[in-house]
């Protein structure tokens, strides 16, 4: 019901927008090109806590609306932000980046001859749209869709806070209310289930994109300035999505921050930050290791059992936190028991939770989650290094551990960075795993913006939430960044314009 | 340097009876050949006659399936044993040049270095620039340099360790048309004067002729003939090779009883038959002639005559395409200012020194 209503709400406001600002002009259109990536930043727990505030009760809005028509609650009626309405709404407002994304790049890829030639053969522009572009973009719509789908499935902060029952809110009551954990365990495996048809679906939409792409000509995309009425449309409708998704919760949360700078306790701040941004730091570094290792081994040996293993550590972004943490907890739970009896047994000392009690856990849990995101980085920044380059090496005699070290890496800088920014990002934003596997008062910023909210602390919760909001900015930036470069023989356009 | 030329009169490069396959796809079938040192040698061919998986197998890219290369007397190469590319000391200029856009063309071509002294390295860099002409480029970056320059570099990349082999992928690809021969014979020159032995790969058959003492002529995956370009269009040992070298058309032909050959533009003599594989012939068989364009003399006092049927400028001649009575075709070079026109009839006859014939299919 919930995934119902997120995918169509997110085709809504992703793909139109999506069109209108790479096939046309209007005022803005350059800034929201951009500007509609911006609620990606936004974690959808934090979105929502927002949105509480502001339109509860005692919020700001009600209470304007009290004030100016002169009524007291009860005698009017408002929409409840927590319904599930409310949590479709805000996760539609911060996964829909992905369709857009998807779907402006498909839009780009697409040639513009094919819509020009359904242009000479009588169709509207509207005609054009709906279609030429739209089914010859679907896969990558679709594959837009899938994660956001993903997402939804595995989103905990704001189910929970709303109170509505879903897979990730069951597996956390089962698990820290009743104990128990193969119910746990169950419920996890059954939206594994889920996950893993949207994967497959993804993917092969994805495959089936490859076969899409119409023509190799680019020629420079026609944007036609639009008009009266229609400009007016056009920036409300683009416009929209990146007000109530980024600009008026941001703003909100400044406010608020600023508001409670003396309420809220900032002494602990400090190692709040130092917590929050030690693990992002070495989990970043791991998955960047690895992921390295992993792709160059799959550029080495790229045989089908490479490439399958590729795949499968590729599925664990699409697994939700909980569920990692389910699946991190009780093997390591179980062999600390076992260090630990061992011990007792030969040496009397009790090593007590060596493993799932510390932070190995959740650097564990987040390399599994993130490892993904800096491998596919990594192997997409290998991807454009030409294989002669490894050969032209080979044949000035290096081995292959040192065109890594001369060749590849210095090329890849870049590559490495975007990777190891956004997987510290990621894990700034992360939220289920970190709660469930966290060591006893081990606290980050998600975790204390979890709590003030779940107090009913919202305002004291912003100034944390808005740093994590400030940090999850900078792979918006990276990522419009590569997108707007990624339209083939765009680079020199872009500068001519500007 | 001149301890590498003078060192050695031996074989820098030998193929005994290699094969090559590509995930399980036999590309290169039993090619055996032999390269002095010091020479440049060209593996010529249309795309997808299998030069290139040669020139990998050389480079030690790609394993052989049989047969054995050695470079220098070693072997490098033998089925089930392959020297890594990186231990073999051969150099290569790929097609896309794969310069390292993160150094500066300096540190491109010091790259191979390994081992060097400051010193030594600062020489070499140097020493190859200035012969490259590239002096001024080598604080550059290469996505500032032209492809010719860019080429310049690759070369000069590859030459700096002084590998035992050079080898070039279609090095002259990705320049312009008009500036391939002349490039390829400045390069020649330099090849020469540094004393390194080549091996190239390419389709264009001037490029080959202007830059290689060697040619071998590939398809598919077979070589064709392996000889300088004199021998390759005098005295082709194949009729593939007769087609792909230069221009030229087949005339129908029958053995007389004496041994002459009977065409359509006259009797040819079966003294000037050199051609080895069908001297000896039986009086009635069908040969095929090959005669190409300067074969074939404009005379108006002939008593053949052919029909133009088009004609081609080239300067300093036009290359006409005439048709005989019996609908054959032939080339003919014919000084320009014998303007004809198209449909016109001339008087033609052949004058050749050696036949070139091969049993007719």
């Amino acid at each position: 019901m919930l995934m119902l209503g997120v995918g169509l709400l997110v085709l809504l406001i992703g793909v139109a927008p999506a069109w209108l600002v790479t096939m046309t002009r209007f005022p803005g259109s350059r800034l929201l090109e951009w500007g509609l990536v911006l609620p990606l930043a936004m974690p959808a727990y934090i979105i929502a806590y927002t949105y509480t505030g502001m339109l509860d009760v005692t919020g700001p809005v009600q209470g304007f609306i009290r004030d100016t028509f002169d009524l007291r609650f009860g005698d009017y009626w408002f929409p409840s932000i927590r319904s599930s309405g409310g949590a479709m709404a805000m996760l539609a407002l911060v996964l829909y980046p992905y369709v857009y994304l998807l779907s402006r790049t498909a839009f780009l890829e697409q040639s513009v001859c094919v819509l020009e030639v359904s242009r000479t053969l009588g169709a509207s522009p509207w005609r054009a749209f709906t279609r030429v572009a739209v089914p010859l973009a679907r896969p990558a719509i679709f594959a837009g869709l899938s994660l956001v789908l993903m997402e939804t499935l595995a989103d905990y902060g704001t189910v929970q806070y709303f109170g509505l029952s879903t897979f990730t809110t069951g597996i956390f009551r089962t698990w820290f209310g009743m104990g128990s954990a193969p119910a746990a365990a169950q419920l996890s495996a059954v939206l594994l289930i889920f996950i893993f048809c949207l994967v497959v679906g993804e993917q092969w939409s994805r495959s089936r994109s490859r076969y899409h792409h119409t023509s190799s000509k680019y020629s420079q995309l026609p944007r036609p300035r639009l008009r009266g009425w229609k400009c007016w449309a056009a920036m409300l409708y683009c416009g929209l999505p990146v007000l109530l998704g980024f600009l008026i919760p941001f703003l909100q949360l400044a406010w608020w921050a600023w508001d409670t700078r003396d309420l809220v306790d900032f002494s602990n701040f400090g190692e709040l930050m130092m917590n929050s941004l030690q693990l992002a730091f070495i989990a970043a570094l791991i998955a960047l290791c690895l992921g390295l290792f992993i792709s160059y081994a799959k550029r080495l040996q790229s045989g089908l059992s490479m490439r399958s293993a590729f795949r499968i550590l590729g599925l664990g972004y699409a697994v939700p936190g909980t569920v990692i943490a389910v699946g991190v907890l009780i093997p390591f739970t179980w062999l600390d028991n076992r260090v630990d009896a061992w011990m007792q047994a030969h040496f009397g000392i009790s090593t007590g939770l060596l493993l799932s009690g510390s932070l190995t856990a959740v650097i564990f849990a987040y390399v599994v989650r993130f490892l993904p995101v800096s491998m596919n980085t990594i192997d997409a920044g290998l991807g454009k290094i030409k294989p002669t380059m490894d050969d032209a090496g080979r044949s000035m005699g290096l081995g292959a551990g040192q065109i890594l070290r001369r060749i590849h890496v210095p090329m890849l800088r870049t590559s490495l960075l975007t990777a190891t920014l956004l997987v510290f990002v990621d894990v700034l934003k992360e939220l289920p795993a970190t709660l469930i596997l966290r060591p006893f008062n081990f606290n980050t910023l998600a975790i204390r913006t979890y709590e003030l909210a779940n107090q009913e602390r919202l305002t004291e919760a912003a100034a944390s939430a808005l740093m994590i909001v400030l940090a999850g900015i900078i792979p918006v930036i990276l990522i419009s960044l590569s997108i707007s470069s990624s339209r083939p023989g765009n680079a020199t356009k872009k500068r001519e314009e500007t | 340097m001149i301890s590498d030329k003078t060192t050695g009169s031996g074989k820098a490069l030998e193929l005994n009876d290699i094969s090559v396959s590509l995930g399980g796809t036999p590309i290169v079938h039993s090619i055996s050949m032999e390269l002095s040192k010091g020479d440049i040698g060209c593996l010529l061919g249309p795309s997808g006659c299998g030069k290139t998986t040669l020139l990998r197998a050389i480079a030690g890219f790609e394993p052989v399936t049989s047969g054995q290369i050695q470079i220098a007397g070693d072997p490098v190469s033998q089925p089930g044993q392959l020297l890594p590319v990186e231990k073999r000391q051969v150099g290569m200029v790929f097609q896309d040049y794969a310069l390292f856009p993160h150094l500066s063309i300096r540190d491109n071509i010091a790259f191979g270095l390994k081992g060097w002294s400051r010193k030594e390295k600062e020489k070499r860099v140097n020493e190859l620039a200035a012969m490259l002409h590239i002096d001024d480029l080598l604080d550059a970056y290469s996505h500032r340099l032209s492809g010719g320059q860019q080429q310049r570099v690759a070369i000069a990349r590859a030459m700096a360790p002084r590998p035992r082999i050079l080898l070039l992928d279609e090095p002259f690809a990705s320049l312009d048309v008009e500036l391939r021969e002349q490039i390829a014979a400045e390069i020649r020159l330099i090849l020469k004067a540094d004393g390194i032995t080549t091996i190239l790969v390419s389709h264009n058959q001037l490029e080959a002729f202007a830059m290689a003492d060697v040619i071998g002529v590939m398809r598919s995956g077979e070589l064709m003939q392996w000889g300088n370009a004199f021998s390759l269009y005098h005295e082709p040992e194949s009729a593939y090779v007769a087609n792909f070298i230069g221009e030229g058309v087949f005339l129908p032909g029958t053995v007389l009883d004496n041994g002459d050959i009977s065409t359509e533009l006259g009797i040819l003599p079966a003294a000037s038959n050199t051609d080895p594989t069908t001297s000896n012939t039986l009086p009635g068989q069908r040969l095929s002639v090959l005669v190409r364009p300067d074969d074939v003399l404009h005379d108006d006092d002939s008593e053949f005559t052919a029909k133009v049927l088009s004609k081609a400028f080239r300067g300093a001649s036009y290359l006409y395409t005439l048709a005989l009575p019996s609908g054959a075709q032939i080339l003919s070079l014919v000084p320009s200012h014998h303007n004809h026109e198209v449909g016109s009839q001339i008087g033609i006859h052949m004058e050749m020194d050696h036949l070139v014939t091969f049993p007719q299919a």
